[in-house]
């Protein structure tokens, strides 16, 4: 099936630096895909370049959005017009924020801020958009959604808050949800029924849900697919369970290693936790692989290149040349052997 | 503001009425004793202006008018008088201090409400002009004007629209306040009224546009930056739409404090530019009661404004309250 959004080589450039580079992605409708990587690997930069609402100083250099819409035509937004991309924009594609705390208006009640929306993409009059509001904030399990449409952010907790952000997402049935860290800041149990409730829509409204997350418990649970990002480029791409079975890249492995594991009894006084030495820093004016200075496995050919992304499985890409020849190696010695 | 809120506000205002009635006697207290170090009183300044007043005259004058009383007694007696809801009687005027007050009152408050609506409108639009050129030749121009504004002094700035709008292109009238025997009735009245009141309140507004244009410049650029603007981006709406419902609205609730702080203000520049064109308002009585002594009127525009100072401020705080819902009228 053709993807709902394909995303070729995508680099966004500030004047002094490029914090994602060449970056390509796919989200097929219906599909859950975690972009996974630590703070500054550029994850949050592509989630707001897909809605075209990249800070001032930030622009896309280069690559294409495809994006295919209710109709089937598949537009460029990396190209569109402000007015065009403006339809997209909570109608197709909509986005849910890390905070829940500030992406909220503080002085419009947040019924109005749901109903905006809903009158902007499908023009109902101000009385059906606060009804419809009453209903989508039903949906996203709001208790008594009529009297807390009349309640201002602050009256809310952050998960209630989350949960009308998501109601606003929603509210037009969008093709694509786009959810940047959207548990973060908020109380482990409460995470969870946020995911869930964003599970259930991805079902529910069939759209494809792109995750944006450093928790890998958050992955496991609920991608089908992840992209693990480090210092602006994508390094593995593969299902989840593939990811969590056989992960490939050095970089993915070491994340593995150092998530802490409660089933494996691990525990800090039983030992320290595993850490992938050094820090991301070090990926800045690297020539060839961006992970080098921090692997363990690395070669005279990753610093002299950076790595291409090879197919080593379908739909499993890792930009390693070192696990790639290896894992090429293993393949032929197995068909020799059998 | 939600329909639970009002009862709330009832009662707010009900406690701010209660609290106001100790600091205005307080502030009239004070203003007797301070009236008292200036030299001279009423009877004084009368037989100074007539010219040949005797000893016996002007003990006479003082007698009537009870400033021959120690101060103790004659603060007293007005504020046995303030209990009894008078103000006084004038010995200048001959007439009760409360009518005067009331002559000139309408005037004052409707050439303070010219201005202050100019202020806003003026300077809500250029600081957002101001806001959404940040940094580019429109918002530099607007700066310098704004800067002008601020620092030219009002009553230079009335006399350069007289200059300009009355005498040069004869479009409105120089002072006063309507014209005199026209004998206008209705929308014409209104009309003649409005034509006086354009230039003295604009320069009486210069001054608090250039506040308002620079503060609510400020606050876009504060607000613009803020998580909430990038949702409403995200929902689709128009660069419009998100200034007027996600910056503009947020950006205004400091504007409006100033404002509540500056309507005071207001009512001492309209001494000057009630002087500069002839308008016949409290800032001009207020003057007069000053040279010519006259206390009782003095007390009585100074427990005005006190009063006025005190509704203002009850008033604004329910405003902030409507515009920001996480203030609560406490």
């Amino acid at each position: 099936m053709a993807p709902l959004i394909d995303v070729r080589d995508l680099s966004i450039a500030f004047p002094r630096a490029t914090p994602v580079r060449g970056l390509s992605l796919t989200v097929a409708a219906g599909e859950t895909v975690a972009l996974v990587g630590e703070s500054g690997s550029g994850k949050s930069l592509t989630a707001l370049a897909l809605m075209r609402l990249l800070p001032d100083a930030a622009r896309i250099a280069s690559g294409e959005i495809l994006f295919r819409g209710r109709d089937g035509a598949v537009t460029d937004l990396a190209g569109l017009d402000d007015r065009a991309l403006r339809r997209v924009r909570g109608r197709d594609i909509a986005m849910v924020f890390q905070e829940p705390m500030t992406s909220l208006n503080p002085v419009l009640s947040v019924g109005q801020q749901v109903a905006e929306v809903v009158r902007l993409h499908e023009g109902l009059s101000r009385r059906a958009a606060f009804a419809r509001a009453v209903e989508l904030l039903d949906l996203v399990r709001i208790p008594e959604p009529r009297r807390r449409a009349g309640d201002y952010p602050h009256e809310l907790s952050g998960g209630m808050r989350q949960r009308v952000m998501i109601a606003i997402a929603v509210a037009c049935a969008p093709r694509l949800l786009i959810a940047d860290e959207p548990t973060t800041a908020l109380d482990v149990t409460i995470q969870a029924q946020v995911l869930d409730l964003l599970d259930a829509l991805r079902r529910d409204l069939s759209m494809g849900l792109l995750l944006i997350t450093h928790d890998l418990g958050v992955v496991a649970e609920w991608a089908d697919r992840v992209a693990v990002m480090y210092a602006g480029r994508k390094v593995e791409d593969a299902p989840f369970e593939t990811l969590f079975g056989a992960p490939l890249h050095p970089y993915t492995r070491g994340l593995l290693a150092a998530s802490p594991r409660l089933d494996a009894g691990q525990h800090y006084s039983a030992g320290a936790l595993a850490e992938i030495a050094g820090s991301i820093a070090s990926a800045a004016g690297e020539e060839g692989c961006a992970f080098a200075p921090r692997c363990p496995n690395a070669r005279a050919l990753c610093r002299a290149a950076v790595p291409a992304l090879d197919a080593v499985a379908p739909g499993h890409l890792v930009a390693c040349p070192v696990t790639t020849s290896e894992a090429q190696r293993e393949a032929r010695h197995a068909l020799a052997v059998g | 503001m939600t329909m639970r809120r009002l009862p709330r506000i009832l009662k707010a205002v009900r406690r701010t009425a209660l609290q106001a009635v100790p600091t205005v006697i307080g502030i009239l207290i004070l203003n007797f004793f301070l009236l008292r170090l200036t030299p001279g009183d009423a009877a004084d300044a009368l037989a100074g202006e007539a010219g040949a007043a005797t000893v016996e005259t002007l003990a006479a004058l003082k007698s009537k008018f009870g400033l021959d009383l120690p101060v103790a007694e004659q603060l007293g007696g007005y504020l046995w008088n303030l209990a009894h809801f008078s103000l006084g009687v004038s010995p200048r005027y001959n007439q009760p201090v409360a009518e005067l007050i009331g002559a000139r009152l309408p005037n004052t408050l409707s050439l303070m409400g010219l201005a202050l609506v100019f202020a806003l409108l003026i300077g809500i639009t250029l600081g957002a002009l101001m806001a959404t050129f940040a940094g580019r030749p429109t918002d530099r121009v607007l700066s310098v004007l704004a800067l002008l504004f601020y620092s030219i002094p009002s009553f230079w700035i009335g006399l350069m629209l007289i200059v300009l709008f009355s005498v040069k292109l004869g479009w409105l009238p120089t002072g006063g306040a309507e014209t005199i025997g026209a004998n206008l009735t209705g929308w014409d009245a209104v009309l003649d009224r409005a034509r006086y009141q354009i230039l003295p309140a604009l320069s009486l507004a210069l001054f608090y546009v250039a506040i308002y244009a620079r503060l609510t410049r400020d606050d876009m650029i504060e607000v613009r930056t803020q998580d909430h603007v990038r949702t409403a981006r995200a929902k689709g709406l128009s660069p419009f739409a998100v200034t007027r419902d996600h910056v503009l609205r947020n950006a205004l609730i400091p504007v409006t404090t100033m404002a509540g702080i500056h309507l005071a203000g207001l009512m001492g520049g309209a001494v000057v530019v009630e002087t500069v064109f002839s308008w016949p308002g409290l800032g001009r009585l207020a003057y007069e009661a000053v040279m010519g002594r006259d206390f009782h009127v003095l007390l009585g525009i100074l427990l005005l404004s006190s009063l006025l100072v005190v509704a203002v401020n009850a008033a604004i705080d329910i405003l902030q309250a409507w515009l920001d819902p996480r203030i609560e009228v406490r």
